[in-house]
């Protein structure tokens, strides 16, 4: 079970701003403070549902814990169209709902790639497709060095992104080595070229790993995949949404 | 009498014992000599198969969590197949690691060009950041990654089959020592090619600086040689890709009339197999050879 990650940890020096309680239905609003477009729907977007979820209910972390060496990872490895991410970010404090609207331009830390120098809360700078997936590998083997074994790792990859050769370099490798601490999210718009004949999961399950395939836009189903015990195994989830195209 | 990767897995296993936050990711090569360190430390002797993309994203990753990661394994695997991992995972999330190849410019030369990457340390030079030793001997390589293991920053440690007969002392922050003076010109060896260079230049006017840590390069000390002879005449001798530091030489003397040449591994391939001082020879990195493109250089 996930401990959820409205508050802030209490005993954290310099006592941060109050959070803002963090509401789904504000999203598209912050959104179109980057995009300039109410159009936009949420469901443009196909990451935002799973986002929202992990960040609300999953991660077990909070501005106040971006430093802490016992926090959850997330790295979104699929670092192209980050509105979504910077929404969900900006909606639970890790950085000023003020910044948005500044999204792309020269003096903004919000690049249409996202980089960790520069985005509070953000784990790695990303936009080349394929480095997410072996970085997170890297990052369970870190903390496992050190004896940190509860702190759990997520990363966030497309189902066009896993055309990119390093994924499976990756997959095939966490699978054996029982990578407990890595999870994977595969958001799947039915996006890559040549498709996935025989399912995404499989791709996973057939490594090693424990794989589900959800509704992407289901909080319930998403929080229920995401919260699956898988032990002594890497985790993968395919969150399906409509069809990019 | 052990070669530099052997001494390279001696000291990182011995190393292992002694510094918590160090681990070694390999990629099959070189597993076996990592085997009993493997043994002891299940969780930071790391090998990921023969999958550099993974290797050096996976360094990159522990680095990510606070620690020192040593990545390994022949040069063309480490710095030329997974480029981009190398500029983004560790340059672009500004975290530090130690490369640690083998194998360089020439060292098997019946595996053929596949195994061969002369371009490895220009490449890293289109990189910030990264300080890039080429040990001479052994006993160099081991200092030169000692160093690099208490540090946090980004360094590449080029090992070679070809050495020096003797170790000299090195150190990465002490700059290019000046083994002989002369007043015809500057002669700039680098790591393995200082006894080849020494022989060649017998006898000539020159004065010869040796180098182990190329990058950064140490441009006051080779003012200071090149501004003590009669002309700045500058020659690079590089055991990769002829030229790879003639710019930051060239830099070095923006502000004295100078001519640099650099010597080192020819652009073209062979297509030749054979032994090591065979390539040596084909690329004039011989004694005989060097000396005929020395002299040819350096002014009456």
């Amino acid at each position: 079970m996930t401990n959820t990650t409205a508050a802030p940890a209490p005993d954290r020096q310099a006592a941060p701003a109050p959070l803002p309680s963090p509401d789904f239905r504000d999203l598209p609003r912050l959104i179109a403070l980057m995009t300039g477009a109410e159009k936009h729907a949420p469901a443009a977007h196909s990451t935002l549902d799973a986002l929202w979820v992990l960040y609300n209910r999953v991660l077990r972390v909070t501005p106040a814990t971006v430093d802490d060496p016992g926090r959850d990872r997330f790295l979104l490895s699929k670092g192209h169209g980050p509105m979504a991410y910077y929404a969900v970010l900006a909606a639970h404090g890790f950085f000023d709902k003020a910044l948005l609207p500044g999204f792309g331009s020269y003096d903004s830390p919000l690049g249409h790639h996202p980089d960790r120098l520069l985005v509070p809360g953000a784990e790695i700078g990303s936009g080349s497709l394929g480095h997410g997936l072996p970085l997170a590998v890297g990052t369970v083997l870190g903390l496992r060095a050190q004896g940190l074994t509860d702190p759990r790792v997520w990363v966030l990859i497309g189902d066009a992104e896993l055309d990119e050769g390093s994924n499976h370099e990756a997959i095939a490798h966490a699978g054996p080595a029982g990578l407990e601490q890595l999870h994977t999210l595969v958001i799947d718009n039915a996006s890559a070229t040549h498709g996935w004949p025989g399912g995404i999961a499989s791709r996973f399950a057939s490594a090693g790993w424990d794989a589900v395939t959800v509704d992407g836009r289901d909080h319930e189903a998403l929080y229920e995949a995401f919260t699956t015990p898988h032990p002594g195994r890497p985790l993968a989830v395919v969150a399906r949404v409509e069809p990019k195209n | 009498m052990d070669t530099m990767r052997d001494r390279f897995i001696s000291t990182a296993s011995q190393l292992l014992d002694e510094e918590p936050r160090l681990a070694v990711v390999l990629a099959d090569i070189s597993a076996d000599g990592f085997a009993p360190a493997r043994r002891t430390h299940p969780d930071r002797v790391i090998n990921v198969g023969i999958r550099e993309q993974l290797l050096v994203g996976a360094g990159a990753g522990m680095a990510l969590t606070g620690m020192r990661p040593i990545v390994h394994t022949f040069a063309s695997f480490l710095v030329e197949r997974p480029f981009e991992q190398v500029k983004l995972d560790f340059g672009h999330q500004d975290v530090g690691g130690i490369l640690v190849s083998a194998a360089g410019s020439y060292d098997w030369p019946a595996g053929g060009f596949t195994h061969m990457a002369p371009g490895d340390v220009a490449l890293l030079d289109t990189l910030d950041g990264w300080t890039v030793h080429v040990p001479g001997h052994p006993d160099e390589a081991e200092a030169l990654l000692r160093e690099a293991v208490g540090g946090d920053d980004r360094v590449y440690v080029r090992l070679s089959l070809q050495e020096n007969r003797e170790a000299r002392p090195v150190s990465g922050g002490s700059g290019f020592s000046v083994v002989r003076e002369g007043r015809r010109g500057t002669v700039i060896a680098v790591g393995p090619m200082l006894d080849n260079v020494l022989a060649a230049t017998e006898g000539l006017d020159v004065t010869v600086l040796y180098a182990t840590t190329v990058r950064p390069f140490d441009a006051v000390g080779v003012r200071r040689a090149a501004g003590a002879a009669a002309t700045a005449d500058v020659v690079v001798v590089e055991p990769y890709l002829a030229g790879t530091s003639s710019a930051v030489a060239g830099e070095a003397l923006l502000n004295l009339p100078h001519r640099v040449l650099g010597l080192g591994v020819g652009r073209a391939e062979l297509r030749r197999y054979g032994q090591m001082e065979e390539h040596l020879t084909a690329h004039g990195l011989d004694p005989r050879g060097l000396r005929e493109r020395i002299t040819g250089f350096l002014r009456p």
